[in-house]
């Protein structure tokens, strides 16, 4: 049902627009998917507080501003000095602005031998029936009002694939930036990384908001690991300060393959990060980190969802909130395990560092086991820093704040040491410490 | 001046009086043993002087320096020179203990007005002071405390403390779990640090760790107050004679 004051005609009026501006292109197979998608997110609506999903998230200011649908490249100004600082050196690095591919910004030299790498709006235009082939075939389970409306305005984001028995020693970056523009707007990358058999590589994706203003990510990736893959994907979230962020990444898994993530979420008004990855085929592992840091007003929510469909595969979760002001958390473990996904071994843990009176975190961990024979533990506190602790740094000549500082950033390192990439964990690092050290000199 | 001393001092937790009127005074130079039975307040006046928040001072003055303790927080104890060497040493997860070490050496070392020690230096001064308390060096780069056994804590404190050199550091029970090697160990860590500059309060329920580290002066502590002092042949004789005869004398020879 509905909720009246939703924009959803908004969207429809912009979707018409949309498809009058492809002529042609309007009868491919692709936008197919669009228009099905379109159709399926009128007949959903926006989500509201009243859902189980989204009962301590609530999306009102999302679903009432109109928000402009961006589908022209503009570079906006934007120069590599303003987002230097959070790009990797000399990687194959693929630059968005506003959710649009930028040539110019963007780093393909050190483009590694043997795979693809790039903008999904050209591969749609090189490979089209290829790009059909991976849409909406790795997002699956819950449907959502936002990875619909992803896909019903679908047209640029990253391709990356990774062909059989490839191993990567760089990194791969995706760099998402936001600015400022004339109208509120909505950035909706669409990603797709396929990691072929034996292949091995990491991947960073960086969502940076230059921008002051309010916009919106909807940003949708997808992710299928081949039998015997090795991926490490690292998202990191610094958007800006009256963002709303909208996350979802979609994982399959098959025979033998390793998947890990570390999420480290740091700004943004409303954010909300939805992973969803499920075991195709025995003997996977999948591990989930993630890193939330909230202050002022923010609400930071992650969903997560690891489907054990098939016997002798492993999950490990550990998701960590550090929040300050008046901030919110909001942690969702799903795990699933199906009835013949015997020998599961899924361990789940959700840990929270309050550093204000007024900050509040609500953590449900849900576990639906239908197996008999499988290692099941989740776990989850909330708590402040250990008095005890400051007591000792204190009597060895280390101030207050700095050792509130010292206990903040073990807790943070916990997640952020999790991170292999060595370069991008410094930057990492070195953010999150200038992040904490502004809350001091603020509060 | 002497380095410290303690006049007249009450203290309670919880509105329950523990310390009830501590005398005291500790020169440079001097290693004082603070011994008496469980609950008689012993581990309340290290925490007192250490800064200890769950502790309120209801009477009486502690002067440090010349100055008075209880206008210093407990940074500012510790940077002027005074060292607790814990009871229980904290864990702390995630906390290398080099790096712990060092933010605690250099803000020691900027209130005196000396140079930050860089890491090459830093770490110099670490590998040999490790020596002294015959740490193996890997428990330099693993987080504070954790996962070291009862020993390891104690020795661990006593490390910082030759890396601090404090100029008054009170021992709270530094030998309380420890087997007879670690025992030693620590009391020769304790003595290589004694100098003609710096003092020591040795807290303790047991005399056997005052035959490796030699004692000025022995004072019995019972119900919050020291109601006897003497040289290193009282330690011996409470052992002989357990607590219960001292408070017979209690008020005469103080």
């Amino acid at each position: 049902m509905q909720v009246i004051n939703q924009n959803i005609k908004w969207y429809q009026s912009k979707f018409e627009a949309f498809e009058q501006s492809l002529n042609g292109a309007k009868s491919t197979s692709v936008h197919t998917i669009r228009r099905d998608a379109m159709h399926r997110f009128v007949e959903l609506g926006f989500p509201t507080t009243r859902q189980e999903e989204w009962r301590f998230t609530n999306i009102l200011p999302i679903t009432t501003i109109e928000f402009q649908p961006i589908l022209r490249y503009e570079l906006n100004g934007v120069t590599k000095k303003d987002i230097q600082r959070y790009m990797l050196d000399n990687v194959l690095q693929l630059v968005f602005i506003d959710g649009m591919f930028s040539m110019e910004l963007s780093n393909i030299n050190s483009h590694p031998i043997g795979i693809t790498a790039g903008s999904l709006t050209e591969m749609s235009r090189e490979h089209p029936e290829t790009i059909r082939s991976y849409i909406n075939n790795m997002v699956m389970g819950e449907e959502n009002a936002f990875t619909t409306l992803n896909t019903a305005f679908l047209w640029d984001g990253a391709f990356i694939s990774v062909p059989r028995g490839i191993v990567l020693e760089n990194p791969i970056q995706l760099l998402f930036v936001a600015t400022d523009r004339e109208k509120v707007y909505a950035a909706q990358p669409r990603n797709f990384i396929i990691a072929g058999i034996d292949s091995q590589f990491k991947i960073v994706e960086t969502y940076v908001g230059l921008a002051k203003n309010t916009y919106l990510t909807n940003t949708v990736t997808e992710i299928l690991l081949c039998d015997n893959s090795i991926v490490e994907h690292d998202k990191f979230q610094i958007e800006g300060i009256n963002a709303y962020h909208i996350g979802t990444t979609h994982v399959q898994m098959n025979a033998a393959s390793r998947y890990t993530s570390n999420v480290i979420s740091l700004s943004g008004s409303i954010v909300r990060n939805n992973i969803t990855a499920r075991f195709n085929a025995e003997s996977a592992e999948c591990i989930l980190n993630g890193l939330s840091l909230g202050s002022g007003m923010q609400l930071i929510d992650n969903h997560t969802v690891i489907d054990h469909a098939k016997p002798h595969c492993s999950s490990h979760e550990l998701y960590k909130s550090i929040l300050d002001g008046a901030s919110k958390g909001v942690f969702n473990g799903k795990v699933f395990v199906r009835k013949d996904a015997q020998k599961t071994d899924a361990k789940q843990t959700n840990k929270t560092l309050l550093l204000s009176d007024e900050a509040t975190m609500n953590t449900k961990p849900q576990l639906e086991i239908f197996a008999d024979d499988v290692k099941c533990t989740h776990g989850a506190t909330v708590g402040q820093l250990d008095d005890e602790q400051i007591f000792y740094l204190r009597s060895r000549g280390i101030d207050l704040n700095a050792a509130r500082d010292i206990l903040t950033s073990a807790f943070a390192g916990d997640v952020i040491n999790r991170i292999t990439i060595e370069p991008f964990r410094s930057q990492v690092e070195r953010i999150i410490h200038d992040r904490l050290n502004n809350n001091h000199t603020s509060s | 001046m002497s380095l410290l001393e303690i006049k007249n001092l009450h203290a309670s937790v919880n509105g329950n009086e523990i310390l009830r009127g501590i005398n005291l005074t500790v020169n440079a130079g001097e290693v004082h043993a603070i011994m008496g039975p469980n609950g008689s307040g012993k581990s309340t006046l290290a925490g007192v002087l250490a800064g200890r928040e769950a502790y309120t001072v209801t009477d009486g003055q502690v002067l440090y320096k010349g100055n008075n303790l209880f206008d210093m927080v407990p940074e500012e104890r510790a940077r002027e020179g005074l060292f607790l060497a814990f009871q229980y040493p904290v864990e702390i997860p995630g906390v290398n203990n080099s790096y712990f070490l060092k933010e605690s050496l250099n803000a020691i070392r900027k209130h005196k007005g000396l140079e930050q020690l860089d890491a090459i230096d830093f770490l110099a001064l670490i590998k040999q002071k490790v020596k002294i308390v015959e740490m193996d060096e890997s428990f330099l780069n693993r987080p504070v405390n954790e996962g070291f056994s009862g020993g390891e804590k104690k020795r661990n404190e006593i490390f910082h403390m030759a890396v601090l050199e404090p100029m008054l550091s009170i021992l709270d029970e530094t030998d309380s779990g420890l087997d007879i090697d670690a025992l030693r160990i620590v009391s020769e860590g304790v003595n290589k640090l004694r100098s003609k500059e710096n003092a020591t309060i040795i807290v303790t329920h047991y005399q056997r760790l005052l035959n490796y580290i030699i004692p000025d002066v022995v004072h019995v502590m019972k119900d919050g107050r020291l109601v006897k002092s003497g040289g290193k042949e009282l330690a011996l004789e409470l052992e002989d004679r357990g607590y219960d005869w001292v408070h017979e004398e209690a008020g005469q020879t103080v």
